[in-house]
Formats: C-alpha cells, structure tokens, sequence
C-alpha cells in the first residue's frame, strides 16, 4: 500500500485529463483487446470457419447430396414447422406477459419474471424427462387421456414441439421487459388520454417502440428453436425421416462416419447464427438511435 | 421521430411475418399427420418401426432396402421402416415409455424383456417365437487398438496392466457393454479356476483403467477413434470391423482375444403395436426374411455372424477363430446375469463406484 500512494499521485493528472474512469494505461488497453480479440478467434471464428471447411471437404456435390437426402430433407421440415410454431406462441405470450409486467402493478410480479425465466434455469434434459413425465403412453401422468383419443405426444412431432416451445418461452418476453421498464407508461398514457383506444395504443405506441427488441426476441427463440438439442433429444425417439430434428440428424450423421455430410447439415444451423447476429447488430443500433 | 406511416408500415411487416409462419405451421401439421397415420390395411402402403441398438445401423440401412423391395414383389404392398438407434438400455426404455416400435432388435436378450416391466407389451415367450433363441446373426467382443498395437495388447490380462486406458461405454445403458463386461469376467474365471472372487477384482482392475463411459457402443467407438482417447477400444466385432473400413487400415488393427463371449442380439416384435397398428403380419414377416439367404448375407457383409451354416462358410474367411462361451454356461442366463452384476447396487455398481 505505502507504495502504491507516490504512484498514484504522480499520475493522476494525467488520468484527469484523459477522463478515463477505469485508469488502465494504453498497455492494459492494448492487452485486453488483444486477448478479447484472440479469445474472439481461437472460441468462435475458428470453430465456424472449419464447420464450412470439413462441410464442403468433398466437394459441393456431397454437400448438396447431404442437405438434400430425404431423412435431411424431412428433418429440416419438421425443424421448420417447429420454428413456425414456436416462435408465433411465444412472440404472443411474450409480449402479453412484458406488457404486464412492465406496465401493471400486481402482486406475484416477481415471482411471475421468475417462473418466465425458469425454463432458463431448468437442463433442457430434464425439461425433455418433464414432457416424457406427462404424456408418456405407457406410465405418464396424462397416460389414460391419451390412450382414450389416440394421441400421441412424445416420440411424435408435438412432443419436439412442446419441448422446443418450454425451453424458448423466456426469450422474447426477457428482450422486452427491461426495454418497456425503462420506456415507461407516459406514452402511453398520453395516448389514453387524448382517446386512442387500447388497441390503437399498443398498435400506434407500444409496437413502434419495442420492434426491433422484439425482432431480435424473434430471431433468438428461432434460432434457440432451430438448435434445442438436449430436451429435444429425450423426447424425440430418434425415429429417422419422423421425429429427427436437423440436430439430431447432425449427430446421428456424425456417429454414422458421414463427416462431410454431418457438417453440411451442420452448416444450415450456422448460417442460422449468422443471420441471427447480424440482425442483433442491426437492432441494438436501432434501440440506440431511439433513445438519441 | 418518424413518420405514422413508416412506422405502421413496419407494424404491418412483422404482423405478415407472424401470419405467414402460423400459416406455414397450419400446412406442416397437416403434412405431418397425413405421414403418421399410415397404419395398415391390407394393400395400402405401411409403415414399421425398428428400434435397434447402436451399431446395427449399416445393417438395417442395408437389410431394409432389400425387404421392402422383397416384400412388395411378394405382395404389391409399399413397405417403409424407419429406424431409431441408440445405447440398446435406452432404446428398450423409450419402447416402455410409449415409443411405438413394431419391432425390437436389441443388443441382448435382457433389454427386450426389460419392455415388459411395466406391463406385458411383448408375448412372454417372445424368444422361443423364432429359430436360434431369434438371434438371426451373432458377434463376439474383441479389441480394436491403434496402428502397429504400441501398447502390445495382446489379450484380456493386458487391459488390466497399469498405464493401460480401456474405452468401453456404460454396462448401465449399452448392451455391447454388458458383453464387454461379461467377456472380460469369463476369461478371468477360465484363468482362475472358476473363481468369483478373482474374477471380481480382475474386471475391478479393468474398470479402473476406463477414462471415459459413453452410453452407446457408437459413442465409445467415436471417443476411441475420433477423439483419439485410450489405448484400446473394447468393442463388437462388427464395430471394429466398421471403423477400420470407414476410416482406414493404416490407422488401427484388429487385436482378437484368446476367448471371448458368443453375443446374441435377439429380435422381436412387439405385440401390443403390431396388433394396435395392424401390421403384425409385415412385422413377423420382417423379422423372418432375417433367416433368408439374402438377410444372412447382408449379415454378414456388415460384419455380424450369419446362423446359417452355409452362408457362414462362404466367409468363414472374413471372421477371425475364436473360442467362444455362452452366457448360458457361464452365467445361467440373461436374467441372473443381469440381476447379479448390472441391476441396482449388483457387481458392477460395487466395484465402479469403489474406485
């Protein structure tokens, strides 16, 4: 400590001048960048680059063989149609459920933000056992329901929808919450008062102000969608050509010795990613604008 | 701020995107249920359900191509199989949780009557139903070990050495396990006149030189060759086959065991699917051609030991002599087997957990 005091005063002038709070000097600065910058590459730029490397390592031929055999074929299907579902449901519940956290005062509102984040929370495992639980046919709490009308829930297409719809639901309304908060009720207010309806309100007020969280809410429970693999995993049977998800394909593919073929399809998720970070940079620069 | 119009104009973009997606959920669901519901009557086309274990993936790929083109010459009916593969434990445990296989072809016979825990979804008698206790082909466990065997492993005593890593996966999930484990208790026993307590500490010693228990046989096999982890690999001989032909004779060899165990993956068909669904006759009919000529030779072309003797002579050359015992003999059957080393607190959780 007796140390550290001369050396502080010697260079506190000159951290007043740059008005820099945090005080690093320019080799800190330059460290951490540097490691943030290889960390950056060696964890994320080069794991992506070498999926499209190992994917086209046999020529586009076997890529577009991989992506376009039947089981890959119905496996993307059936991850489309759970996205197509998944995403309306939860985009629905996650705006009803920021809007009335954000803009009512109730009772339960805490535990209320906790229960949307519990699917956070949970191992998508044991969300998948969850759902195996409820409507296995055999021994499952909804069993003798089930069997009565002939449903089929797990190891069928509705069961990879249920768990992809459990382990997405926090996302949009986790994107809206803290936006709303601090966007407040005044605008609204206005609106009421000046005698738009509720749904004028929301349409001409609420919607312009949350779109692009909402957008980028979107874009994370499909990509989350399209990804889920442990709850999806449980559930699904690993019937091929039935209740296989891309995911699940991916993998099966890869134990199969199908390498390419394994990151061909593995591909179509990273472009996915991609898509989904560029529309992240394009929203977080609209939210700024708004607030200038 | 902007103007009213841009902004409902981007209002009406993200509703149009909500509508299109409900709509393309409306179109897929319906797709879904028109592929589902193809249950059987008699003529129209039908559709079955293996549920297999891990490494018979290449056979089935191959087995089915070759009866559905079979059965419709036979018939004029379409057949389709699909097929779900996993560590054989597991799979028997999605059957019991409702997964509706027509048929089961499992790793061992114990998985299969593991189905009927619950209640009895499978006729008790199942393995009487076919020739050969309804295993149609055989395999035995033997070691696949890196290029030019750099550890030297020659034979069972040698996984127990120090320094040595064994992969093999979970006897708890993966039937190929269950056969490694007992492989390796039946040696030490034959080497030590028939004593447990010797054979205990001899699999004891295996299972402390395992790094890694995977759940399947497939994924042992991954972490083996692909993630380059241990010195040998205990595993089906098909599997050892197949990795040495997908991913090449320059980089592991075939090391086969002075004895080894005579595996017998059984098959069924489950009889509450097949009778709810109407498909018991394709379904028995599937598991039967297995008997066939072409369902021997396609066998024994994915390396698993064809039952029929002539089949089997033309490629003896291909399967490499061992001595082989029976669980029979040696254990007293599936059952006692597994209640003694694999269920609950039995051998194996005493000398895994001890470690």
């Amino acid at each position: 400590m007796a140390g550290s005091i001369p050396l502080k005063t010697k260079y506190s002038n000159e951290i007043n001048a740059r008005k820099k709070p945090s005080g690093d000097s320019k080799l800190v600065r330059i460290v951490l960048i540097a490691i943030a910058v290889l960390f950056f590459v060696i964890m994320l730029l080069v794991p992506l680059i070498s999926v499209f490397v190992k994917a086209f390592e046999q020529g586009t031929k076997v890529y577009l063989a991989a992506i376009s055999d039947p089981i890959a074929l119905s496996a993307i299907k059936l991850t489309l149609l759970t996205i197509a579902i998944v995403v309306p449901v939860n985009t629905i519940f996650g705006i009803i459920a920021a809007w009335a956290v954000s803009k009512f005062k109730f009772k339960g509102k805490n535990i209320l933000i906790t229960i949307i984040d519990l699917p956070f929370a949970i191992s998508p495992v044991v969300a998948g056992l969850i759902f195996v639980l409820l409507f296995s046919t055999s021994h499952g709490l909804l069993a003798p329901v089930l069997n009565e009308l002939g449903l089929k829930i797990i190891f069928a297409p509705p069961g990879i929808i249920l768990a992809t719809l459990f382990v997405t639901l926090p996302f949009v309304a986790r994107e809206l919450i803290p936006l709303m908060e601090s966007q407040g009720t005044a605008e609204e207010e206005a609106a009421l008062t000046l005698g738009a309806s509720g749904f004028k309100t929301f349409w001409l007020i609420t919607l312009p102000n949350i779109k692009w969280a909402l957008l980028y809410g979107i874009m994370l429970t499909a990509a989350r969608a399209a990804g889920e693999f442990g709850a999806v995993s449980v559930v699904s049977g690993h019937i091929r050509g039935l209740t296989n998800t891309v995911p699940l394909h991916v993998e099966i593919l890869y134990n199969e010795y199908k390498f390419s073929a394994a990151f061909a399809v593995a591909s179509l998720l990273t472009v996915i990613a991609i898509i989904n970070l560029i529309i992240k940079n394009i929203s977080d620069w609209k939210i700024s604008q708004q607030f200038k | 701020m902007r103007a009213p119009n841009k902004k409902s104009s981007i209002a009406i973009t993200i509703l149009s995107i909500l509508i299109s997606f409900s709509l393309l959920a409306g179109c897929g669901s319906s797709g879904v249920q028109t592929n589902s519901s193809g249950s059987g009557a008699a003529k129209g086309p039908v559709t079955l359900l293996n549920v297999s274990y891990d490494p018979t993936r290449e056979l089935y790929q191959a087995y089915n191509e070759a009866f559905s083109k079979y059965w419709k010459e036979k018939t004029g009916q379409d057949v389709t199989i699909q097929q779900s593969h996993g560590g054989s434990g597991s799979q028997a445990r999605t059957v019991i949780d409702g997964n509706e296989a027509d048929v089961v072809t499992l790793a061992l016979a114990y998985d299969i009557d593991s189905i009927n825990k619950n209640k009895e979804l499978i006729n008790k008698e199942w393995q009487k139903r076919l020739p050969n206790n309804s295993t149609p082909y055989t395999s035995t466990i033997v070691f696949l070990v890196r290029k030019g065997n750099p550890k030297n492993i020659k034979d069972w005593d040698d996984l127990v050495k120090a320094g040595i890593q064994v992969i093999t996966p979970n006897p708890k999930t993966s039937g190929g396990a269950r056969w490694n484990y007992l492989a390796a208790w039946g040696y030490a026993l034959r080497n030590n006149n028939n004593d447990q307590q010797k054979a205990k500490e001899f699999v004891k010693a295996l299972f402390e030189n395992v790094p890694v228990l995977d759940s399947g046989a497939r994924g042992a096999t991954t972490t083996f060759v692909e993630r380059g982890l241990g010195d040998v690999l205990v595993a089906w001989e098909n599997e050892a086959f197949l990795s040495i032909n997908e991913l090449g004779k320059d980089k592991f060899e075939i090391v086969v065991p002075s004895v080894s165990i005579l595996a017998e993956p059984p098959v069924s068909v489950v009889d509450s699917v097949v009778d709810k669904k109407g498909t018991r006759e394709v379904a028995e009919a599937y598991l039967e051609y297995l008997y066939s000529d072409e369902g021997q030779e396609i066998a024994a072309k994915n390396y698993y030991r064809p039952r029929n003797e002539n089949i089997a002579k033309k490629y003896s050359q291909q399967f490499p002599q061992i001595t082989l015992f029976t669980i029979d003999e040696e254990f007293g059957g599936w059952t006692k087997a597994q209640q003694e080393h694999f269920a609950d607190g039995g051998v194996f959780d005493q000398i895994y957990v001890k470690k």
